[in-house]
């Protein structure tokens, strides 16, 4: 039942995009979501598709594969989808589709719903590719690399970017623990897939305390062996890995402030996202 | 220079009014010795390695390894970086997911340059047979092979001791093999002083010398033979022979003219010789 978690979800091939330098995919993606919520009009969600496609395309990733991220936050686009069709409250200069009670559906409402859900799926299938295109260790050393700033505030960076890939080292062997014990449960006659929703709640509990404790004790041991590993924190230390800075990033930077530009400039020439209605109504 | 000495050492954990877990130890280990600990559950097998590279530290005595005192916090690194220690669980001692990662984190943790952890990594792996795996994840590893990159990985920091602390006890026979094999390479062709704690007869036998622990105390240090040779103080240790060397006693014991064995090939061989005789 948690063996389809895609956590980590690095599709393994060679690519263009694969082979950018981790830190550079993490500002591209900074900047793309920028992109995204700069653009304020239809135009400029087209142009941050097609580049997504693009980028899709370079990656050499099943255009399914990415598509498939989306599923896990269906619910919440849907969800956000219904709230704006129903409590959109801006001012609506065109008749109301639906008026029924105190729910008015505009046209201004719909145009709102759909392009607040596209720029949620743009977003998802945006970051997606990241964590398609970049293992999760390399994601870890980027991040580290980019906090470095924050040493001079004496932020943990080193200790945050360790913690974070040991929480990736151990999401594996919990995930295989927590199948142990979901197994040696039901063979004492724990029942996890019928009953209300409080009777499945209360089920997971002989499941959460004895992982809990195992984490501590693994925890334990790892302390004891990183101690006996001679770690001392990040004082001293050298880093094998090291992160290079090549053509491929500058170019896919360029593209990115590219992308930025050309929506600023459909920002400033073609009106806001309603405009839209103004051509359907004539 | 003795590799490890101690001195009467006494622990105990917490405080535990007068219940040592390692109650006056007095041992030398010479550089280069390959020595198994044995000894039943709550001998204090596993606190006495922990005392070994400063894990833990003395509560009286002396603990001395290559004449560092390990009660001396300013030496705690130098005797980690010369006395390794390898645990029961391989996936509690990896800190990476892959496998190069991992190994490099000792040698990252002592500061070497990049090329020489490098050449680290191609070392150790190369030691533990592992080399193809360099970019494996480990997870997806046999338990064996994982217990190797975690030698590895002590190994990557060039120790001039290697503690294993029941690191063979949640391996299959199979894994088992695989890590015994590259503990004796290591303590033959590297020179590395092994201390193997175990409660395997079978290891133990692989190794120059055996010393029995019971209740915190050192009650029997020679050659395994040796100890194996005093079958009935073993009992009351709770140890038993080596299987092959139980069977032997027994044949002996039932009447065949055999001078007895301890481990499968030479009581397989004296039986042979049985045979040819008649």
């Amino acid at each position: 039942m948690l063996n389809d978690v895609t956590f980590g979800q690095y599709y393994p091939t060679k690519s263009f995009v694969h082979n950018m330098d981790p830190r550079a995919k993490i500002v591209f993606v900074i900047a793309y979501i920028v992109a995204i919520f700069l653009a304020d009009n239809f135009y400029g969600l087209a142009a941050v598709t097609v580049f997504l496609l693009l980028v899709v395309f370079l990656s050499r990733v099943p255009f399914g594969r990415v598509l498939r991220s989306v599923k896990m936050i269906l619910f919440l686009i849907i969800f956000t989808a219904i709230l704006n069709l129903f409590f959109y409250s801006g001012e609506s200069a065109y008749d109301p589709l639906v008026k029924w009670g105190i729910i008015k559906i505009t046209q201004e409402s719909v145009v709102n719903m759909i392009f607040l859900s596209f720029r949620l799926f743009l977003l998802v299938m945006g970051t997606a590719v990241l964590t398609l295109t970049t293992t999760p260790v390399a994601l870890t050393d980027g991040i580290e690399s980019l906090l470095t700033p924050l040493k001079w505030i004496r932020f943990p960076v080193h200790e945050l970017a360790l913690i974070m890939s040991i929480a990736l080292r151990f999401i594996p062997t919990l995930m295989d623990e927590t199948n142990r014990i979901i197994a040696a449960q039901k063979a004492r006659g724990a029942n996890f897939e019928s009953g209300g929703l409080i009777k499945r709640a209360k089920a997971v509990v002989p499941i959460l305390i004895p992982l809990l404790v195992s984490a501590f004790r693994r925890a334990e041991d790892l302390g004891d062996a990183m101690d006996a590993r001679c770690y001392s924190g990040a004082k001293g230390r050298t880093k094998y890995k090291k992160l290079t800075f090549t053509w491929r990033d500058l170019l896919g930077l360029i593209f990115i402030a590219g992308l930025i530009t050309g929506i600023v400039f459909l920002n400033l020439n073609f009106g806001g996202k309603f405009a839209i209605l103004a051509l359907i109504n004539g | 220079m003795k590799a490890v000495k101690f001195d009467n050492v006494k622990f105990a954990y917490g405080d535990g009014g007068g219940d040592y877990a390692v109650n006056g130890v007095t041992l030398e280990i010479e550089e280069g010795e390959f020595v198994a600990v044995l000894g039943r559950n709550g001998s204090g097998k596993s606190t006495l390695a922990k005392l070994i590279n400063a894990l833990l530290v003395p509560e009286t005595g002396k603990a001395e390894v290559f004449g560092m005192d390990t009660s001396d916090e300013k030496k705690t690194f130098e005797i980690r970086k010369s006395a390794g220690m390898v645990f029961q669980n391989p996936d509690n001692q990896m800190v990476a997911s892959i496998v190069e990662d991992d190994v490099a984190f000792g040698p990252e943790n002592i500061g070497l340059s990049r090329e020489e952890i490098g050449e680290r990594i191609d070392f150790a792996l190369k030691a533990v047979g592992m080399q193809e795996y360099r970019q494996a994840t480990p997870s997806r590893l046999s338990g064996g092979q994982k217990q190797r990159i975690a030698i590895a990985g002590v190994l990557a920091i060039k120790p001039k001791i290697m503690i294993l602390d029941e690191s063979t006890a949640m391996l299959d026979p199979k894994g088992r093999c695989e890590v015994m094999d590259v503990i004796k390479r290591l303590n033959k062709e590297e020179g590395i002083t092994v201390i193997l704690i175990t409660h395997f007869m079978e290891e133990a036998l692989e190794a120059d010398r055996a010393i029995v622990m019971h209740r915190g105390e050192v009650v029997m240090d020679a050659k395994p033979e040796e100890i194996f040779s005093c079958s009935e103080e073993l009992e009351s240790y709770n140890l038993t022979l080596p299987r092959a060397a139980y069977i032997s006693k027994k044949l002996i014991e039932g009447g065949l003219p055999i001078k007895g064995a301890f481990n499968a090939e030479d009581l397989a061989e004296e039986l042979c010789g049985l045979l040819h005789k008649d």
